[in-house]
């Protein structure tokens, strides 16, 4: 059955009467499904229960034309149901009705004449239900009101929301009448529907019939109705002059006099409803939709109790903004712990405090995973003809992270670079986003955290710690060989962050082709994406190294000196390093400037060799990183034979 | 006392008819009671000596039903008007939302009707209440007397009325006025609540 166009809820007045019913209306509409399930509306005839029922389905029309919004009466719904039977067209005809996304039925007192349908009905409401689709019914009575219905339709239908309407009062009924009034085009005179909303109606539709009347008398009448007139076209009275008691207070009781505390309670009733029910209804309102989105709502309850009139639009904001971040601190539970994240404590702005601690707490026993070395950027990077290659492929990493090479695998021997690199890419991605988790560290730090969080038994705290990260950068990738539950753990890891485009950066000393007991799966992996060599740093790279390093000792050095040191053979940073630092070294013994001379001298002479006690006590000259050993130094450092027998045969 | 409870969903508004002694504030409670349907009063309590006057108090508890989803109850309270009664009349005001002040329009009951008035006055201030902040109204009782006994209500309004307030002529034996008075009292009664709502808001 089609909706009645006119039956909207721009076109439903809302009293107290009826503020809950609309009220739970909207939400199952905005929401249909999940608010209320199943929606019950009962009330006499006449109160608005058809109006309310199609309103939802336009409402829900409006918002998603995609959903299916089915409205019928229960005897059309018997009907289809008997057609279908007597056509042996039964399961289509329920596939249909299940299949409705939004099903209204209206009048379902009814089904005390259909004893038959109500095992339909309930196994309808079940499977509706379970596939959360929205059920709506309306009945002049409450389910267990309903003679001859099933005890378990009776808890299913009264297991969603239960809303009765009530008669309009005064207000409403007065702005029924001002609404239909001016939907007939017909303006009456001040006061005269005032009077008529005196009138007591138990329904709407009997107000309607009033105000048709009043609306023909005035068709065919010259003079405009005036309040009595009306009064007595309606009821039947016959008008007096009630204004003259006021002013002449001898005047004789008249019939009006009789109704004398209607009038008062009229009255009375108006001044309540200017003076409380503005801000009640607000608070009311509130309450209903805080509750409809799942929130506790005590504080606004408490705040209705209040004696007097409480500062609402504070407590509301305020309200509002708690809500507002116990969503915040949902979300962020939730990318921790989805489980978590469904507590009450997020759904009550009372229980805030609770909810603040509880994020806190999780974050900190979720710290982020290791951050990049800020000491290692692209800017200290030194590029040349050897390395160009790769390192345009980690600026474009570092620019478009996921989507250019993922991952990209940087093989190449121990100190030519691939360390510096990959923090450098680790802090490009950094500083790119303010709020980009960029995790960096050595295949061995990995495995250790791991085993300490088997340990601690908070594996799965650990993986989230992971997952969280936008970018996983992993150096010496080889360390993972023969660690099967690290490889699972990396395997996982990988393809968790590489489905969700976060970027993956690996390193190590062989291509993963030649990486020894590591699983295939992983290799193939690290092979989907750019692998790209790095190779021993060429002259020029070499040069420029040297200056560098020179620089940053503060060291002025001669042309000379960068030459000879530049052409001297290293096949790593590392090893240029080591040169480097041994001429310095050279030069600090021998308190003398830096020149080719003392570099070569330092390098390849022996004339400032240090004498024998020195070269025992102290096997490594001062001034050298000692973890910074390479094998030129280790040759310098080696002791003369004849000193090594001495010591060996004490 | 508290005019509307949100604990007991209730309003209860505690109205005072005030006035010298013969004004026909007992005939004003004794019209309401004829008027109230038998379901919305509560039984009279009307405590008068042997030739009717009132000895202690008339107390007539009106139930208005639910209003706003409020049930709504209206206490009406008459004082002994007699001079002598004062502390019983002090009593009675002691929390009273509104007052009624039930003039006598004879002319030779103007001074009683001053009287009263500063009684009025001083009871209030007794009791740490504002008269100025107090919903009151006057009604001037028996115009239905001849017209040589008694003031008419401009000449009563002058005597009486220095602070303006709404009044209402009446003749309470008949019924003239009465509702009038009763709904004007009511209505500056309640609307002290939104009033009281706007304070609550600056405060």
């Amino acid at each position: 059955m089609e909706l009645n166009p006119r039956f909207r809820f721009e076109t439903f007045v809302v009293g107290a009467s009826n503020r809950l019913a609309a009220t739970a209306a909207q939400t199952v509409a905005a929401s249909p499904g999940s608010a209320y399930n199943p929606l019950f509306f009962y009330a006499k005839s006449g109160l608005g229960k058809t109006h309310l029922i199609q309103a939802i389905g336009h409402g829900v029309v409006e918002r998603q034309p995609s959903l299916r919004v089915r409205y019928l009466t229960l005897e059309e719904f018997v009907e289809q149901y008997h057609a279908a039977v007597a056509a042996a067209q039964s399961d289509a005809f329920r596939r249909s009705a299940e299949e409705t996304d939004v099903l209204l039925i209206d009048d379902v007192q009814f089904l005390a004449k259909h004893r038959e349908l109500q095992a339909e009905l309930l196994r309808l409401s079940e499977a509706l239900q379970a596939a959360e689709r929205q059920l709506v019914l309306t009945s002049d009575r409450p389910p267990p009101e309903i003679q001859d219905l099933d005890e378990r339709l009776i808890s299913r239908l009264s297991g969603g929301l239960l809303v009765d309407m009530a008669a309009p009062d005064f207000e409403t009924r007065l702005a029924i009448l001002r609404r239909k009034a001016s939907e007939r085009g017909m303006a009456f005179a001040s006061g005269v529907l005032e009077t008529v909303a005196e009138i007591s109606a138990s329904n709407v539709r009997e107000l309607v019939g009033l105000v048709n009347r009043l609306v023909a008398f005035q068709a065919v009448s010259d003079t405009p109705l005036t309040p009595l007139g009306a009064r007595a076209l309606l009821t039947g009275e016959v008008p007096e002059s009630s204004a003259g008691v006021a002013t002449a207070p001898a005047a004789p009781l008249s019939a009006e006099t009789r109704d004398e505390f209607s009038a008062f309670l009229s009255a009375v009733s108006r001044t309540v409803a200017q003076s409380l029910d503005a801000w009640r209804s607000q608070v009311g309102e509130a309450v209903m939709r805080w509750r409809g989105e799942g929130y506790r709502t005590t504080r606004l309850e408490q705040l209705l109790q209040h004696e007097g009139t409480p500062e609402v639009e504070g407590a509301l904001a305020a309200f509002a903004a708690d809500i507002e971040e116990l969503r915040r601190l949902e979300t962020q539970v939730a990318e921790l712990d989805a489980a978590a994240a469904g507590h009450a404590r997020f759904r009550d702005p009372d229980r805030l405090d609770e909810a603040r601690t509880f994020t806190a707490r999780l974050l900190e026993g979720t710290a982020p995973p290791p951050a990049p070395s800020a000491a290692l950027t692209f800017d200290d990077y030194i590029e040349g003809a050897a390395n160009e290659a790769v390192v345009r492929a980690a600026r474009l990493v570092a620019r478009e992270p996921g989507r250019r090479y993922n991952p990209l695998y940087i093989a190449g021997p121990s100190g030519v670079g691939k360390t510096h690199l990959l923090h450098a890419v680790g802090n490009a991605l950094a500083a790119a986003q303010p709020a980009t988790v960029v995790a960096c560290l050595s295949a061995q730090a990995f495995v250790e955290e791991l085993v300490a969080a088997i340990d601690g038994e908070n594996v799965d705290r650990w993986r989230r710690r992971y997952r969280r990260a936008d970018a996983l950068l992993v150096d010496d990738v080889q360390l993972v060989a023969g660690k099967e539950r690290t490889q699972e753990e990396l395997f996982n890891l990988f393809n968790a962050l590489a489905d969700a485009e976060k970027q993956l950066v690996f390193t190590a000393d062989r291509p993963p082709a030649q990486l020894k007991d590591v699983a295939p799966r992983l290799i193939t992996r690290f092979e989907g994406g750019l692998v790209v060599e790095l190779v021993a740093p060429d002259r020029t790279m070499r040069e420029k190294m040297v200056r560098r390093l020179l620089e940053s000792q503060a060291v002025a050095a001669e042309d000379d000196v960068v030459q000879y040191l530049a052409a001297r053979p290293a096949d790593s940073a590392r090893a240029v390093q080591g040169l480097v630092n041994r001429a310095l070294s050279a030069m600090d013994s021998g308190d003398s400037e830096l020149t080719a001379r003392t570099a070569r001298t330092a390098i390849e002479g022996r004339v400032s060799r240090p004498s024998q006690a020195q070269a025992i006590s102290s096997p490594i000259p001062s001034g050298l990183d000692p973890t910074l050993s390479s094998r030129e130094k280790i040759v310098w450092d080696w002791p003369d034979a004849g000193v090594r027998l001495i010591e060996e045969l004490r | 006392m508290s005019l509307v409870n949100f604990t007991t969903r209730e309003i209860t508004c505690k109205i005072v008819y005030y006035g010298p002694g013969r004004s026909g504030k007992t005939t004003n409670l004794q019209y309401i009671y004829g008027q109230v349907p038998d379901d919305r009063r509560g039984r009279m309590v009307s405590l008068a000596t042997q030739t009717d006057r009132t000895l202690f108090f008339d107390f007539l508890p009106l139930d208005l039903g639910s209003i706003s989803g409020f049930t709504t109850k209206f206490q009406l309270y008459t004082v002994p008007g007699q001079v002598y009664y004062n502390a019983t009349r002090k009593l009675v005001l002691q929390g009273a939302d509104g007052v009624v002040f039930v003039a006598d329009s004879q002319l030779r009951q103007l001074d009683e009707n001053l009287e009263s008035l500063q009684n009025l006055h001083v009871n209030v201030l007794e009791h740490g209440m504002d008269i100025r902040t107090l919903p009151m109204v006057v009604q001037f009782n028996k115009q239905d007397l001849p017209r040589e006994l008694i003031l008419s209500p401009g000449e009563m309004d002058d005597a009486l009325n220095f602070r303006g307030l709404p009044t209402f002529p009446a003749d309470a034996l008949h019924g003239a006025g009465v509702f009038e008075t009763l709904k004007a009292i009511s209505a500056e009664v309640l609307r002290k609540l939104s009033e009281g709502a706007a304070t609550a808001r600056r405060g």
